[in-house]
């Protein structure tokens, strides 16, 4: 049994991370193609539409992994989780359920008429194909994050005798304070994802002297909507987020930010490794106050440590959740930072003649997605060691029946039938690139 | 409200078989029949815009299972893991053998996703009828040994075989005689259905052979509903009192048959589509009834200890299951209109839809 349950759990984590790869982009990038189209749309140049027409390229294949990947999330609540699932669906399956009814059927429909369609449609309809399979997406994105938050911070239930959750208030599943800034939170991310691909390729192109004139658009574009999306991040939704998990799991949060003694005037670390045994941070780099200043608006107030706690309910990895923390924290700093100083060159006009914020910015591609994923780990690493916080563990969800014999092999055929997925995306998506937007048109 | 969940589920399903099952028919006919390569890319242009809609109705009613009876998603799904899985890997080989193929002008390269496509849809077809196979002879519910459950009594486990291949076998497996039986008539039924698409909706210069095809199949076919009709009442005990206890029911199957019987005339008929009507008959009347032979069985219990499961025993709360109804209305309407759009942008043969040209 305890290994079934370390094979269920690798073979969700390597499935949900591979998956979360795709619709990041599809969310963000969806929207940065409706600007294009819409801007076209505008003032008829036709750039524009080359440009979406360009992206919606990458989009397609993007898409489609991000929808055969996603199929196997559904089915493994029931396959690997049943417990689980026996005793949550009448809740979350109400989310889960809505996400198939409101957001697939809506997505699936306009997706083909999006990307063959724009002949048959005409400029204004074709738009309009493209705004339903945007809506779609984040309509997608809003229901699984209302199924997050609940096993986040569950709401609206009662519990039978049986052990059976059964929804009593369908409202507070929406109502959930924890629902709407992680719900933007994430959103914002993807959008600095894609900004991050646009720009990125915009970045090659002219670094690589081809397709200036995209080159330059994508670079722009990618730069404005990166620093927005960036900010927002940070504030107010990554904020709002934070003091979330400080109100509600604030173990979690003392593991975080690897704070093992309670302070006041409490300080934030940079760097540091955890080290579990001896109840400290090895090689610390902090600064005095702001974690206090951050959390309550007061540079002296308490911060609760893990020293507050008891050990049964301390997250089960902590140092994992401590890395994940400190590299989407990290790296979305990086990426204000660059993106700033790429809006003043903007603003100046000289940003696509400054080699080394080009090749910076093309370089950084990879990092969002990195950013991201870390994201989702401090999440999920949080919650544990709970399925359900506070009330049900992750080692009281798995499958009775599966074996560990059976769960590894089809977590052995996961792991090549995405390797192979993955080379495909790439080599796809990189010939599309390498062909550039103009020679669209044979 | 079980009662309405039920029909939602059922009617969801149902409409899946249809939908994604002329895809899969279409897989089968492009593996076997479609030589020339004008035939080959008429015949994927023929579901290009449809398929990855169709799908959704498997994930839809996947998600409304799991809302609305809880009890048996978490039971099937951990039970049929393996074929669950393996019918994952599938649907995503069909998915990137569609949508990949276009991406390289290359013939090797089309030639390995058009077998991709083919050969997953014909495994699709088997699999699903598999899976009917396993629902319709039940399972041993709770792994029920010498009159003790080893497990709660929902939870089961089914490998993929053994050595009996025997649906009588103490340990059953999912492929024995029986469910194969059922997975060759799903497999005839869905070539049938694909085959009916085809013509519908191509110009491809093989429709007059399929129509041979649909021909023969369907007297196949006959034989195999006659025969799987009476095996069934060897496997399950009185398979038909439902419909002697409720006669109305019996709709269902008059509908079938009335499908299938139609087919027979298939090369007479006036219009491409009405193959493909009457073969969407057959499929909804023998989906149909056999959901209602089993009702309110959702999955039979091969043990006597252990009660099989049911629309009453697997449900979720009746407060979640009636605020579903409002959205579940909403999104349904939805749905129709996207569908009623999709399908007249895209009447008449498909052949010049640009659908996997860059």
């Amino acid at each position: 049994m305890e290994d079934a349950l370390f094979y269920d759990r690798m073979q969700f984590a390597f499935t949900i991370t591979f998956h979360y790869l795709f619709p990041q982009l599809t969310m963000g990038l969806s929207l940065i193609i409706v600007y294009f189209k819409g801007k076209y749309l505008k003032n008829k140049i036709e750039k524009y539409n080359e440009a979406a027409k360009f992206w919606m390229k990458i989009f397609a294949i993007n898409f489609a992994m991000g929808v055969v990947t996603g199929i196997p999330m559904e089915f493994q609540f029931g396959t690997n989780w049943a417990k689980f699932s026996e005793l949550t669906g009448g809740i979350i399956g109400q989310t889960l359920a809505m996400e198939g009814m409101f957001s697939f059927f809506l997505e699936s429909s306009f997706l083909g008429l999006f990307l063959f369609g724009e002949k048959l449609l005409g400029q204004k309809l074709h738009f309009l194909t493209g705004f339903l399979v945007f809506l779609g997406s984040w309509a997608s994105g809003y229901l699984i994050i209302a199924t997050h938050s609940w096993m986040q911070y569950p709401v609206g239930y009662e519990i039978l005798e049986n052990g059976k959750f059964v929804l009593n208030n369908f409202s507070a599943l929406f109502s959930n304070p924890w629902l709407l800034p992680s719900y933007l939170h994430n959103q914002a991310a993807s959008l600095v994802t894609s900004s991050f691909v646009v720009g990125g390729i915009g970045a090659f192109y002219l670094l690589s002297k081809k397709h200036l004139e995209f080159g330059k658009l994508f670079l722009k574009t990618g730069v404005v909507f990166g620093l927005i999306a960036s900010l927002l991040v940070a504030f107010p939704t990554g904020d709002m987020t934070a003091k979330n998990v400080v109100k509600y799991q604030p173990v979690t949060f003392a593991a975080m930010e690897g704070l093992f003694d309670t302070e006041q005037g409490a300080e934030i670390v940079l760097i540091g490794q955890p080290n579990i045994k001896e109840k400290r941070l090895d090689n610390k780099i902090a600064v005095p106050n702001i974690l206090s200043f951050l959390t309550y608006s007061n540079w002296n107030a308490e911060v609760k440590g893990l020293n507050e706690f008891d050990e049964n309910l301390y997250p089960t990895n902590i140092p994992g959740l401590y890395y994940s923390y400190h590299i989407m924290v990290g790296l979305g700093t990086i990426f204000i930072g660059v993106l700033l100083i790429a809006i003043i060159y903007l603003y100046f006009k000289k940003l696509y003649n400054v080699k080394w914020i080009l090749w910076v910015i093309m370089f950084l591609v990879p990092f969002p997605y990195i950013a991201n994923i870390t994201g989702w780990y401090t999440a999920e690493l949080g919650r544990q060691p709970w399925l359900v916080y506070n009330l049900m563990r992750v080692s009281e969800g798995a499958s009775p029946t599966v074996s560990a014999g059976n769960t590894l092999f089809t977590l052995l055929g996961f792991i090549g039938l995405y390797l192979l997925l993955g080379l495909l995306f790439l080599i796809l998506v990189g010939k599309i690139i390498y062909k550039g937007p103009q020679t669209q048109k044979v | 409200m079980e009662i309405f969940w039920y029909i939602v589920l059922m009617f969801m399903l149902g409409v899946y078989v249809i939908l994604d099952g002329y895809d899969f028919g279409v897989g089968i006919i492009h593996l076997f029949f479609a030589k020339k390569e004008e035939d080959k890319s008429s015949i994927t242009k023929s579901i290009g815009p449809f398929w990855d809609a169709n799908e959704v109705w498997l994930i839809a009613a996947g998600g409304v299972l799991f809302f609305a009876f809880p009890t048996l998603y978490a039971s099937s799904f951990s039970g049929f893991y393996l074929p669950l899985i393996m019918i994952l890997w599938l649907l995503i080989f069909r998915a990137i053998g569609l949508e990949l193929r276009g991406q390289v002008n290359n013939s090797m390269w089309h030639k390995i996703w058009d077998k991709a496509f083919g050969i997953s849809s014909l495994l699709l077809a088997l699999f699903f009828g598999l899976a009917l196979g396993n629902v319709v002879r039940g399972v041993n519910l709770g792994v029920v040994e010498n009159g003790i459950s080893k497990y709660e009594a929902i939870y089961f486990f089914v490998p993929l075989w053994n050595s009996e291949f025997s649906p009588f076998s103490e340990r059953l497996g999912i492929i024995d005689w029986f469910t194969i039986l059922v997975g060759i008539v799903a497999v005839v039924a869905l070539t049938i259905h694909g085959a009916n698409w085809v013509i519908f909706k191509t110009n491809s210069s093989i429709n007059n052979k399929l129509k041979d095809v649909v021909l023969k199949l369907t007297i196949v076919l006959c034989l195999l509903v006659v025969v799987s009709v009476v095996v069934w009442s060897s496997v399950n005990s009185n398979p038909l009192q439902n419909f002697i206890d409720y006669p109305l029911l019996l709709i269902f199957p008059t509908i079938g048959l009335f499908g299938l019987i139609n087919l027979l005339r298939i090369k007479k008929f006036k219009k491409d589509g009405l193959g493909f009507l009457n073969s969407s008959l057959f499929l909804f009347g023998a989906f149909a009834s056999t959901a209602s032979a089993l009702f309110p069985v959702l999955l039979p219990s091969t043990n006597s200890v252990n009660p099989s499961l049911t629309i009453y025993n697997a449900a979720a709360d009746s407060y979640g299951l009636s605020v579903g109804i409002w959205w579940w209305l909403i999104a349904i309407i939805l749905v129709g209109i996207y569908l009623i759009i999709q399908y007249r942008i895209f009447k008449g043969k498909m052949d010049h839809v640009p659908y996997g040209h860059h």
